[in-house]
């Protein structure tokens, strides 16, 4: 009798424990978000860095966590998708990568206060422990590898460990490439996907754009092998790869989402240091201009009376300080070198100030300046040489400047990629993002959400991490909406969006 | 720039968010088994309900020794994310324990130690809401000398000091997207023991007819001031931006004053009924304040706009036999919370609450008093829209929903 109160008693303890408060309809039961048309029982995301989830100039635990595909991935398990989405993390949060215990990638930025109390993206100190000659063994839901180009998700020997020392492969495919000849699309598709995302094309322009055009416009060169990092990938070759990437995956039915490539003018590494960058007051100004009278007056019509420059070119070589805020000076390879034109006759001048003139120009409205001139411009080139300024008596070195002509020769490559990208999503019945157009918008008005609103501002912006090219967490879980979004309309699913106000931005940590 | 990422931390750092509607109204079990009437009632637990009806007892001693266990649930979810969150709070456990002496005649009286006020909810750390609460756990115990004395045979007064020990712990993220470098939310928690205060509690009793009882009582608001209580910060940046160490804070928390009237009317020589009626006067609550000692962390302050509230009470009681006494009760009981201030803390709607219970005279000295309530609430669309992130509101949607099971068990020694 006792025993028998006590069972009843511990009975009815687990029965009024277990009784939840139960919504009519809850959200967690199966058929409230549908999938629709799509089949996500297996997703998998194959591209660059952006599907990584690389931030802050790495790859990293947290950032990898936070990357579009992984947001999306969870959003689809509400949806009827896979619980589990497997991703190759990182070892650590520091990023950076070691091969052989060296290391060849750098650390993660993150927002430190200096000495003297002003916050600015800092390297974060400390010794990466993710090896790239330790293996993981896939297979990987997220493929998306930093650095590749759309031809290298198909190039066997990317993964290769050996390639990666000799700078033919990929250390972030190395470590994880289920063997030394695999390719990513290969890997992507033997991990079995019901459904993909490929977003890639980004670094076929990016390279060439971040490096201030010092590579080589490919465009019209088919042999991908011969490209350079920094160079634009030829439209063809492109949409040679790209197609048979598609074809890959959509092999068997499967749907999936593609993504096209965002112009460069919309991101914070581009937009964030100003041309006129050089403040001058007037006497300055004037013995500036006093160096320069030489050039202006004599050297450049001379040249252009010779025939050596065009008139035009003459008139845009002008050098021209004035008080106030001046563009820098700098180094054009796009202009006539004549270096050594004026080491002959009539100009004689001696080698190095010949060198300095070679391809001078006044940097002007149509340029960008890139983020990494930030810590280069009005410093000297020459620390025991005070008039050695950068900008103003040396030259911004090509690599810091994006002239308009080679603004132009990306976006030519960017708008053909861009139509074949959105040809094969139509041709195939696949959903699209429009990232060009929605990165335009965070860069002109900006999103509103919950909390504020999202814009390219470097560092306060929301959207782009430290490095001034990738998102935050907050930009990625954007792109994961983008993506529902368009899976939706496409699919007929009712997937849920994530807030983005819930995705954090910028990490504060000192060394 | 350094500004702007300050003001971004410390606006979103500001929004210390703590229980609401945290009356417990667990203060018998005879009573709790008659919606938990009793103003009007004279019985073992009259020294809470009502201190006058002490003079009116007929027992020389009475002792009554009792407790409940809260089985309380609260699910969120967000139709639009998708984000579902649900407790997994520990069992509450309210307890009372009165005794009662009567004198002489007109006068009695007695001792109550009893637990009106606390709340315990924990939802899984991080969840979406994790920003307003992760987990609170707040508790007060009330100790009350009381005296009652009867004039003539019709009319009595009865009341007492209450002191109050009175204890909170609770644990939020600081805003929704903080973390240290490894991804670990940033997060304070706020812990306060050994807060004390006095109020007081007054009542009368009217017996106009030998079937007819009237009564009202009034109990006292009492602020619980906590002083040089412990905020600790865990998970924070290691960065200038993010200042924020562990220090010491001052808040207050009230515990509202409440009125009750009501009667009872015994019919049919077996049955009583009972209805009272409460009035809860939350508009003290109108905002929540943490003074943190650390100059170089912002002090917070929190609207919660609270509105005073009414619970309606119904019981009615079968003297079955000269063994059981059976009860029944109904209540409904308005949330004092108001719509956009609706915290998860304390996530409460207007509810009903159903009660039985029963009495087992074991002996003509010792029952046996065992209740159960079941708090059901309705389901409902509710936020939070007093959480601030730069300046800018940012709230906290969803829908919920309650419940509570509610047993009890008591003792009552008398002679």
């Amino acid at each position: 009798m006792k025993n028998t109160f006590k069972y009843i008693a511990l009975a009815a303890v687990v029965a009024l424990a277990s009784c939840e408060a139960e919504f009519d309809n809850p959200v967690t039961d199966e058929g409230f978000f549908t999938s629709g048309d799509a089949n996500l029982t297996n997703y998998v995301a194959m591209g660059n860095s952006l599907t990584a989830g690389f931030a802050d100039s790495a790859l990293y635990i947290t950032g990898q966590e936070d990357s579009y595909p992984n947001i999306m991935a969870q959003q689809f398990a509400l949806a009827g998708g896979s619980e589990s989405f497997s991703q190759p993390l990182m070892a650590d949060n520091l990023g950076g990568l070691l091969l052989s215990g060296n290391q060849i990638a750098q650390n993660r930025f993150v927002l430190a206060v200096d000495a003297n109390g002003n916050p600015g993206p800092a390297v974060l100190e400390g010794m990466p422990t993710t090896e790239v000659t330790n293996v993981l063994s896939g297979p990987f839901n997220n493929m998306g590898i930093p650095g590749a180009k759309s031809f290298h998700l198909v190039t066997p020997g990317y993964g290769s460990i050996a390639g990666v020392a000799a700078g033919t492969a990929n250390p972030y495919f190395a470590r994880i490439a289920s063997s030394e000849s695999a390719t990513v699309l290969g890997d992507a598709t033997a991990a079995g996907p019901s459904f993909f995302s490929l977003w890639i094309g980004n670094n076929d322009i990016l390279g060439y754009a971040t490096s201030g055009g010092s590579g080589v416009d490919q465009t019209g060169n088919l042999d991908p092998s011969t490209y350079g990092g920094s160079d634009i990938t030829d439209p063809n070759v492109f949409a040679s790869v790209y197609s048979q990437q598609v074809e890959a995956l959509v092999a068997g039915g499967n749907g999936g989402v593609l993504f096209n490539i965002p112009d460069v003018t919309s991101i914070p590494f581009f937009t964030t240091v100003p041309g006129q960058s050089i403040p001058l007051d007037a006497p300055t100004a004037e013995l500036v201009n006093s160096n320069f009278a030489l050039y202006n007056t004599a050297v450049l019509p001379g040249l252009a009376g010779l025939g050596v420059i065009s008139a035009e070119e003459a008139a845009a070589r002008q050098v021209n300080f004035s008080a106030g805020v001046n563009f820098p000076i700098m180094t054009d390879d796009d202009l006539t070198d004549i270096t050594l034109i004026l080491q002959g006759p009539p100009f004689n001048l001696d080698a190095a100030t010949a060198g300095l003139l070679g391809q001078l120009r006044q940097a002007n409205a149509g340029d960008l300046v890139v983020l990494t001139a930030a810590s280069v411009l009005g410093t000297l080139a020459d620390p025991a040489n005070p008039l050695s300024i950068n900008g103003v008596a040396v030259p911004l070195a090509d690599q810091f400047v994006l002239t308009a002509t080679e603004q132009a020769n990306v976006a030519a490559a960017a708008a053909s990629y861009n139509a074949t990208i959105q040809g094969l999503a139509t041709a195939n019945g696949l959903a699209f993002v429009d990232a060009r157009s929605e990165l335009e918008r965070v860069a002109g008005s900006g999103i509103a959400y919950d909390g504020g609103v999202l814009t390219d501002t470097f560092v306060t912006g929301g959207a782009f991490s430290l490095d001034g090219v990738h998102p935050t967490p907050r930009g990625y879980a954007y792109v994961a909406n983008l993506a529902i979004q368009a899976i939706n309309n496409t699919y007929n699913a009712t997937i849920p969006q994530v807030n983005i106000g819930d995705y954090p931005t910028i990490t504060a940590a000192n060394n | 720039m350094k500004k702007v990422v300050l003001l971004a931390v410390f606006a979103l750092a500001t929004a210390v968010t703590y229980a609401g509607g945290y009356r417990v109204s667990l203060q018998g079990n005879k009573s709790l088994a008659m919606g938990h009437t009793g103003v009007a009632i004279v019985n073992s637990e009259s020294i809470f309900f009502n201190p006058a009806g002490l003079s009116y007892l007929e027992d020389k001693l009475s002792i009554s020794v009792g407790g409940f266990g809260v089985f309380s649930n609260v699910s969120y979810q967000n139709e639009t994310t998708g984000a579902f969150a649900e407790t997994d709070s520990p069992v509450g456990t309210p307890f009372y324990a009165y005794i009662s002496y009567k004198v002489n005649d007109w006068f009695a009286a007695g001792l109550a130690v009893y637990t009106p006020y606390g709340s315990r909810v924990e939802y899984e750390d991080d969840w979406a809401g994790s920003h307003l609460v992760n987990n609170i756990e707040l508790a007060a115990i009330f100790v009350q000398p009381t005296v009652s004395f009867k004039i003539g045979d019709v009319l009595s007064i009865g009341g007492g000091p209450i002191y109050v020990n009175g204890s909170v712990n609770f644990n939020r993220n600081l805003n929704r997207t903080l973390t240290d470098i490894d991804g670990n939310r940033s997060n304070v928690t706020i812990d306060a023991t050994g807060v004390t205060n006095w109020g007081w509690t007054a009542g009368v009793m009217l017996k106009p007819t030998e079937n007819l009882t009237i009564g009202a009582n009034y109990r006292s608001e009492i602020i619980l001031e906590a002083e040089n209580g412990d905020a600790i910060f865990e998970n924070i940046p290691n960065s200038p931006l993010t200042p924020f160490s562990n220090t010491e804070i001052d808040a207050a928390l009230p515990l509202p004053a409440e009125m009750t009237v009501g009667l009872s009317y015994e019919f049919c020589n077996k049955w009583t009924f009972a209805f009272d009626f409460n009035r809860q006067f939350w508009d003290v609550y109108e905002s929540l304040d943490i003074d943190f000692a650390d100059e170089s962390i912002p002090d917070s302050q929190n609207a919660r706009n609270y509105k005073n509230s009414s619970t309606y009470r119904f019981g009615l009681q079968y003297d079955a036999t000269s063994k059981f006494t059976l009860r029944a009760g109904y209540y409904f009981d308005e949330s004092p919370v108001q719509a956009g201030f609706f915290a998860p803390e304390t996530p409460r709607n207007d509810s009903h609450g159903y009660t039985a219970g029963l009495t087992f005279n074991v002996s003509d000295r010792f029952q046996i008093d065992a209740s159960f309530l079941y708090l059901q609430f309705d389901e409902v669309d509710a936020s939070y829209d007093a959480y601030f992130e730069n300046g800018q509101a940012v709230p906290f949607e969803g829908t919920y929903k309650n419940n509570a099971f509610v047993p009890g068990l008591g003792l009552t020694y008398k002679m």
